[in-house]
């Protein structure tokens, strides 16, 4: 991507966040109420994106090729273990991010 | 500044030092993480000021480093902020207040400051949009601030950034890992987990997301009716 392109792409995200946080001010005056599929939809899908967030962000690991997606598997467990058990969202992406450095510098 | 703004901001800044943490160290992140792939740190500067949803800038950062496909850009912005959808609708009236400040309060309602509006109740002697205003302008400082201070560090510090971008995975993990501790029905996360990695099987890494989207949508229309019938699904 050359800079104009990288400008581009930074304005249509920029443009499409806006979208989502001004539309319903401007489709649903307020005291009007919302139709239900769309209250459906607005309950339903953040569960669907998260999974599909996640994907995304390992959509480049070979099970295939070594080390066969082994350091992201064990990070995610560290990221995981460490939510439940402490329920502090900066302590576990620290320490999942620290560990998966480690393991990518000094293992594989 | 007068005194109704004053007080304003008083009663406003401790409902947002808990995010100041946050929106530091997480900001701090994503500066290192832009510069760590290659951008000045006036790439995160400017993204934390006109995009200002988070987890969509590191989104964006990956986006910026492929191929330009501005149409994929658009569509996964409305996928990944479509719940702010539904924080507007929270606060249609709320947020049913004169003037410019109005603009600015939806255009800063990131999940954070939804959440500190929609629930503080600010003293009564003081003006409500005025401590609205206040907590939307402070976290979004702090989130700016983080992210040119990532970007400066990045830039001067010269260590061995080799696997931070797993930053971005370990946020996506923690959040579904929340909303999966959180929700009663775990139906839409599976349907979502297994379209998504169905449709990377098939298009491949870079062409997966448009197709995997369009599987969610049908899919979550398609299970409305059962969905809808057990009661509350997330």
């Amino acid at each position: 991507m050359n800079v104009t392109q990288r400008i581009m792409t930074i304005a249509v995200v920029a443009l499409g966040t806006m979208l989502t946080r001004f539309l319903p001010f401007l489709v649903f005056p307020a005291g009007k109420t919302t139709p239900r599929y769309v209250q459906y939809i607005g309950r339903v899908l953040p569960g669907a994106v998260f999974s599909l967030l996640v994907v995304y962000c390992l959509k480049n690991v070979s099970l295939l090729a070594a080390p066969h997606g082994l350091p992201e598997a064990i990070a995610i467990a560290v990221v995981a273990a460490l939510h439940l058990w402490k329920r502090q969202m900066l302590l576990s992406i620290a320490g999942g991010t620290v560990c998966y450095m480690l393991l990518v510098q000094l293992v594989w | 500044m007068t005194t109704l703004k004053l007080r304003a901001l008083k009663a406003a800044f401790p409902h947002t030092i808990p995010i100041m943490a946050g929106f530091l160290f997480l900001g701090m992140t994503y500066g290192i993480y832009m510069s760590s792939l290659g951008f000045s740190f006036v790439y995160p500067l400017g993204m934390a000021l006109i995009i200002y949803a988070g987890s969509m800038e590191f989104v964006t950062a990956n986006l910026l480093i492929g191929a330009f496909n501005p149409l994929q850009a658009f569509l996964m912005t409305l996928m990944i902020n479509a719940r702010h959808l539904f924080y507007g609708l929270a606060m249609l009236e709320k947020y049913n207040i004169p003037g410019l400040k109005r603009l600015y309060l939806i255009f800063g309602m990131s999940d954070e400051t939804f959440s500190v509006n929609c629930s503080a109740e600010p003293p009564a002697e003081v003006d409500g949009s005025w401590f609205m205003f206040f907590v939307t302008l402070l976290n979004q400082s702090y989130w700016v601030l983080g992210a040119a201070l990532g970007g400066l560090f990045g830039m001067l510090l010269k260590f061995n950034t080799q696997g931070l971008d797993f930053v971005m995975t370990a946020m996506f993990v923690v959040i579904f890992l929340e909303n999966w501790l959180k929700e009663k029905n775990h139906t839409s996360a599976l349907a979502g987990l297994g379209i998504s990695v169905v449709c990377l099987a098939l298009f491949g890494a870079e062409g997966f997301i448009i197709p995997a989207m369009g599987g969610i949508l049908l899919a979550l229309t398609l299970l409305r009716p059962r969905l809808e019938k057990g009661g509350e699904a997330a």
